[in-house]
């Protein structure tokens, strides 16, 4: 049977198993979008904004592990969607965006909507196409597939001028054989010389620590990860891209590491004799100067991106390849070693750890600050509704202190669970991540943590969860200003609050909650917090949004000294440093 | 130091972009750049001089190896390699040109075409040869330059090819 290109996109689309497309409509995408209206396998769920598109695709992604998948037509659909593709890009998420185009013969005449996608998204993309030919498009969209997923994963862009999919062009569709690119090849497997050395690295090593990032969450290496440590038993941090790929409950586990990273996991990486590093790529964020990085610490990294590995930080011990694969191969190799691992020394390293927590632990400092303050503390909602909902919700965030206070208060026993934008930053990610999220898994408690600063970057969503049914509860921590903006005008700025607040024109987020359809809370002192957020999650069939007025004086603690600290220099509070 | 990258490109739209674009986005220059289709014309040979230390042309040629239409990367200055470039210089004509023909013997250039008002020489060599040529051609009234930028191969049996 012959098929246009419309029919054609959504048939590839549905031999790809995609469930839901995240998308907006406009004129070039008006054929592709007749042809979802003539199937009924692939739900579109209809966007208020394209970023929320992008976003709702990428916390599928995330949360699932399947492709994420978005439409938007040319031009200003094409740009909006560029900061989720950023977003994508930056934590390598597999997405697949197609967009409308031109037609053909109007391409580069500064025709209405416009847009050179290709261009545009070219530095964001892992790749893109753009078909020229519509027989092409079964083979185009199995390819983007392929590449978006396998390797280190990332988004990819298919633009389709208009002529390409319109309906009175059919052309026979076939089905594309297994892909087959020579100049790409993803599957590496790690050497087994680099899997004997690091094994013997590790066993030798009476200082080490496990660091774990998301590219193991993206591997789905948890099991893998746990096993490894249920024969070393030695500290493990996660970064924030990492959280839950380690249980946070689990006693070896020291918290998040890095620059709001926990006293205990900063001060292990830097005194550490041995860090094997597990698909995660020493971002700024995490080690501070490079130069006073770990002194004394072999390197291990594990990563399927060879540009990852000795990029910033010197691997000793370079592995590339998956990480699941590279940790059963570990794992196997120290089993059949005839080294043993000094348990006395490891102990003694764990017991210094102990100490490092009970001296300056996050739990002991809330405890300090808990007992001088009457205004309800940001740390306490996530300590809340950690409570609340037993440990066990997505929870989606978007940027800013609340980002880190959730990554530091939330503990994340499975990976998965936390989504949030790592390395791009994007405000606006976390309501419409949490609509992808949702629609993944609806009998799920799914949690936005958000502020009143992000949330208003991507608040239409509200609208297209009416539409859609989906009873998200979203945590405003509202400390009506630009919190971690604020944070370091504080600290670096002497307090100038330059185009930190807003004065007082805050919109009253119950009414707005409510004019969109949904449930709505305000909650202002200590006392009613519990209450009302078990109020809000026993309302099982609403989207509740509620707003939590918390302390604006509060910081994120700890704190990397920078520029020029190590990982050591760490503000605790304010005015006091390690 | 200089280094001279030379790399096969699936002959796919936008693959040269991305490569281009590429030394921009990670911060590196392009000295210099040439590109043409070769063997059965569905990839092209690309040739880049650049300068960097060791660990950064080592970060650039992982970089460029993720990009998927790049087919194959390596970097000719790690070894022994042959190494050349060509130039076009247009000089206003001269009375007499004998002196002129003795500076392009030197440099194994040849004039290519004269006509009433200029000539032209063209040369191969080393980037190097061709800025001393340039030095030793300053006296004349040079009109208009081209060149090519290096191209590139291994010597004896090292081979890049697919």
């Amino acid at each position: 049977m012959k098929l246009s290109g419309g029919d054609m996109l959504m048939r590839a689309l549905r031999e790809e198993g995609v469930k839901f497309i995240f998308g907006y409509p406009g004129g070039a995408a008006l054929h592709i979008y007749d042809a979802i209206f003539r199937q009924k396998k692939i739900e579109h769920i209809l966007v208020r904004h394209e970023q929320g598109a992008t976003h709702a695709a990428d916390g599928y992604a995330r949360a699932t592990g399947k492709p994420g998948v978005v439409f938007v037509t040319s031009g200003p659909g094409a740009t909006n969607a560029i900061t989720g593709l950023a977003t994508a890009f930056m934590d390598s998420i597999p997405l697949v965006v197609i967009s409308g185009q031109v037609a053909s013969h109007l391409i580069g005449t500064d025709s209405f909507q416009e847009t050179d996608m290709i261009g545009i998204s070219r530095p964001i993309v892992k790749h893109s196409y753009i078909v020229q030919n519509t027989e092409d498009i079964p083979a185009i969209v199995n390819e983007a597939f392929h590449i978006a997923t396998t390797g280190r994963p990332g988004p990819v862009v298919i633009d389709i001028p208009k002529d390409i999919t319109a309906p009175e062009n059919k052309f026979d569709y076939k089905k594309p054989s297994s892909v087959n690119l020579r100049s790409y090849k993803p599957k590496v497997h790690p050497h087994p010389g680099q899997i004997k050395k690091a094994a013997k690295a590790i066993l030798s090593s009476e200082r080490p620590v496990i660091y774990a990032g998301g590219g193991a969450i993206m591997s789905n290496a948890s099991p893998q990860l746990k096993q490894l440590n249920k024969i070393l038993n030695v500290p493990v941090t996660n970064t924030l891209m990492g959280l839950g790929v380690y249980p946070a409950t689990d006693k070896h586990f020291m918290g998040m590491l890095g620059m709001h990273g926990t006293y205990q996991a900063n001060m292990a990486m830097h005194n550490a004799d041995l860090i094997l590093a597990v698909g995660a790529r020493f971002d700024d964020r995490i080690t501070n100067t490079p130069s006073k990085f770990a002194p004394g610490a072999r390197i291990i990294h594990i990563d399927v991106d060879p540009a990852s590995i000795s990029k910033i930080i010197n691997a000793d011990i370079p592995i590339v390849g998956e990480v699941k694969e590279s940790l059963e191969a570990l794992i196997k190799e120290i089993k059949r070693s005839k080294i043993k691992i000094d348990s006395e020394a490891i102990s003694k390293w764990s017991e210094q750890v102990r100490e490092w927590t009970n001296m300056h632990g996050l739990d002991h400092e809330m405890y300090l600050k808990k007992s001088r303050s009457k205004l309800i503390l940001p740390q306490e909602v996530v300590q809340q509704v950690y409570r609340v909902t037993k440990g066990d919700a997505y929870v989606t965030s978007d940027v800013g202190q609340h980002q880190m206070f959730a990554a530091q208060y939330y503990h994340f026993d499975k990976p998965r669970r936390w989504i949030n934008s790592g390395g791009l930053g994007t405000m606006g990610f976390g309501l419409p991540s949490a609509m992808g999220v949702k629609l993944a898994f609806p009998n799920k408690e799914v949690v936005c943590i958000t502020g009143e600063g992000s949330i208003q970057m991507c608040i239409q969503e509200l609208s297209t969860c009416l539409q859609y049914g989906l009873p998200i509860k979203i945590i405003n921590i509202n400390n009506q200003a630009l919190g971690m903006v604020r944070q370091w005008q504080d600290m670096q700025y002497g307090g100038r609050y330059a185009a930190s607040t807003y004065e007082e024109s805050l919109p009253d987020f119950v009414k707005l909650t409510e004019a969109y359809g949904h449930k709505g809370f305000k909650v202002t002192q200590r006392s009613k917090l519990g209450p009302i957020l078990e109020k809000a999650f026993s309302m099982k069939d609403k989207l509740v949004f509620v707003d939590v007025y918390v302390d604006q004086s509060e910081h994120v603690y700890p704190m990397l000294v920078a520029p020029n600290g190590s990982m050591e220099d760490m503000w605790l509070a304010k005015g006091k440093k390690a | 130091m200089k280094r001279v990258l030379s790399m096969l490109v699936e002959n796919k739209p936008g693959a040269l972009a991305r490569v281009v674009g590429l030394f921009h986005q990670r911060g590196y220059n392009i000295e210099s750049l040439n590109v043409a289709p070769v063997d059965d014309g569905s990839y092209s040979r690309l040739t880049v001089a650049t300068r960097g230390t060791e660990s950064a042309v080592e970060q650039i040629m992982k970089q460029i190896n993720k990009l998927i239409d790049i087919i194959k990367v390596a970097d000719l200055t790690e070894g022994d390699h042959h190494e050349l470039e060509l130039a076009l210089i247009k000089l206003n004509k001269l009375k007499n040109i004998s002196n002129l023909k003795n500076i392009i013997k030197e440099f194994n250039g040849k004039i290519i075409k004269t006509d009433n008002s200029t000539c032209v020489i063209s040369v191969t060599g080393t980037s190097i040869d061709i800025n001393n040529l340039l030095k030793s051609l300053k006296k004349y009234k040079i009109i208009e330059i081209v060149r090519s930028g290096s191209i590139g191969l291994h010597e004896s049996q090292k081979t890049l090819t697919i």
